[in-house]
């Protein structure tokens, strides 16, 4: 991208609120703003790495769960119940990426898709600590020193932080050398390890920061919705991340940022324009169009328009 | 340097090498040569540790090789290129190379998320390294262009660059020459010298009789996965059993 186009988004990011007329839009965008920092997690498997993570709700729900119990049953305050999400999170991607460690492919997607279904299954029964499937009500809203940012603008700045700062982590680690060692993993593996590459160890490591990142998005959900309940784990969230991957542009930067500002607005757009099941009927129409027509998604197809920018 | 001894490779009931004994002297050009199915890149695969012997060992410099991952061996400095074309499809060509310099680069997890100001300087030295190694396998003018977009030729000329970033001390190239005009071959033939000149020892898998007469040290004769000969171009190519395996029979006398 041009250090304009870059200076423009930025300014527009950030005096958004001011531009949007109701909290609802506020809303429209904070929850954008979250699954922006999921499909940017999800990207760095599936787009760098090639490995398709279809248990990525896990490490959602991780995230949410761990930063609600914490300052919930434990009095935490926000900012340490978040930096343990993410860790708690990080940890689960160690143990998946060490389960997988020579698990590629449809393997890989089995043994994600298989810890979702543990991982919700303890949240649903673990009653005594999860409340099964009452959820949790009542998680605080975060603090900044002496402010409370219960209100809408408030949280939406601490979710584009969020997001600069998972942006900003994934822009350097695919602009490195261990960029260039995942996607070797995706284009040819062989050839990888050839020339040195340890590629179990990179996929590892990609697992990781995949998997804290996606807790990052948890904590910030459970804060705002300020509610935690098994729903966290549903796949429906897990699809909706590879969709926006996947319509943006998997592998690129901005690809996830793109798809998960679409697809949180379009659904909102359409529920003011139709009912439920013509709803459904116009969502599922225009993923059919987009990927007959954009098939590797809407990124790269600017980026093949306008070159020189990327 | 590399030695190989008794080496062997059975599949199941199928015995794909048998007891293989050879060794690569520092700074030479070896070529493995035999019929197909003879056992070639099955001993390079065991080599590179893409596939565990059965029996036998292979040491590198005194230090034993089998069981090590191939990014460990590589690590080593023996790095290998395959039989079929092998490139990274969607990167450039200097993203390939750049790849390929994997192991010259220093930059950790840490440093990288630190962004840390001697990582750029890193990159750019990286980046010149890469440029000097397409410049050498005669790619400058493709420096941007998906390996995908090149013709068969030039994508196995990637593949070389891509193993030389790798900074190997052993090269191993498996049919460099496969499927490409004359004229390439030469240009091959040539890069291998260049690359043997500055230091670096080459074992070599290869078909094609005149490059390997004309470029090799040493000629080892596989069949049947066993050696059957092993010397200079000249004494190989009047060898009977040679002659044999490559003519059969009755063919020998004529």
């Amino acid at each position: 991208m041009t250090r304009a186009g870059g200076f423009f988004l930025a300014v527009g990011a950030l005096t958004l609120p001011l531009w949007l007329q109701s909290p609802y839009h506020v809303h429209v965008a904070i929850m954008a703003g979250i699954f922006g920092v999921l499909a940017m997690s999800l990207n760095l498997l599936l787009g760098y790495t090639g490995q398709l993570s279809l248990g990525h709700a896990a490490f959602f729900g991780i995230g949410a769960y761990t930063s609600a119990l914490l300052t919930l049953k434990l009095d935490w305050s926000f900012w340490p119940a978040l930096a343990a999400a993410v860790a708690l999170a990080g940890a689960a991607g160690l143990f998946i990426g060490r389960l997988a460690l020579k698990l590629r492919g449809a393997y890989f997607v089995l043994v994600t898709i298989s810890f979702a279904g543990v991982v919700s299954l303890v949240s649903v029964n673990w009653i005594e600590l999860t409340n099964g499937p009452l959820g949790l009500p009542g998680v605080p809203a975060p603090e900044l020193g002496p402010w409370s940012l219960r209100t809408k603008t408030a949280y939406y700045y601490l979710v584009l932080a969020a997001v600069a700062l998972s942006y900003v982590v994934c822009r350097r680690l695919v602009r490195s050398r261990i960029g260039r060692a995942l996607v070797a993993l995706r284009e040819n593996e062989p050839l990888a390890e050839s020339v040195g590459v340890d590629v179990t160890h990179y996929l590892v490591l990609a697992t990781v920061v995949s998997a804290a990142m996606a807790g990052l998005g948890g904590s910030l959900y459970a804060h705002y919705t300020r509610f935690v309940s098994p729903e966290v784990f549903l796949f429906t969230y897990t699809v909706t991340m590879v969709i926006m991957v996947v319509a943006g542009g998997k592998g690129t930067l901005a690809g996830p940022l793109v798809g998960a500002v679409l697809f949180t607005a379009l659904p909102e757009a359409l529920r003011a324009a139709a009912s439920w099941q013509w709803q459904m009927l116009a969502y599922g129409l225009l993923l059919i169009l987009l990927v007959f027509f954009l098939p590797r998604g809407i990124v790269p197809r600017l980026a093949a328009a306008f070159p020189g920018r990327r | 340097m590399l030695a190989v001894q008794d080496l062997a490779v059975r599949f199941g009931g199928v015995t794909a090498l048998e007891s293989v004994s050879f060794e690569v002297r520092p700074g030479s050009i070896t070529s493995v040569i035999g019929p197909n199915g003879a056992g070639k890149t099955t001993a390079f695969n065991a080599i590179t540790g893409y596939l565990r012997p059965t029996g036998g060992r292979i040491t590198y410099d005194g230090v034993g090789l089998t069981g090590l991952r191939p990014s460990s061996i590589a690590r080593r400095g023996i790095v290998r290129t395959f039989q079929k074309t092998s490139v990274f499809p969607a990167l450039s060509v200097e993203d390939n190379v750049l790849t390929g310099l994997h192991l010259r680069g220093t930059a950790g997890f840490l440093a990288v998320l630190a962004g840390r100001r001697r990582l750029a300087a890193e990159e750019r030295a990286l980046t010149a390294e890469a440029a000097e190694i397409i410049e050498f396998v005669g790619l400058a003018h493709r420096r941007p262009e998906p390996a995908s977009a090149l013709p068969y030729g030039e994508q196995r000329l990637v593949e070389l660059g891509v193993a030389l970033a790798a900074r190997p001390r052993l090269l191993l190239l498996d049919e460099p020459g496969a499927g490409m005009t004359g004229s390439e071959k030469l240009v091959v033939s040539g890069l291998i010298r260049r690359v043997r000149e500055q230091g670096v020892t080459v074992l070599l898998v290869e078909h094609d009789m005149r490059m390997v007469m004309g470029i090799s040290d040493t000629v080892i004769v596989l069949n049947g996965g066993r050696v059957i000969a092993e010397g200079a171009p000249a004494a190989i190519q009047a060898h009977p059993e040679v002659i044999r395996a490559y003519l059969g029979g009755s063919a020998a006398s004529a």
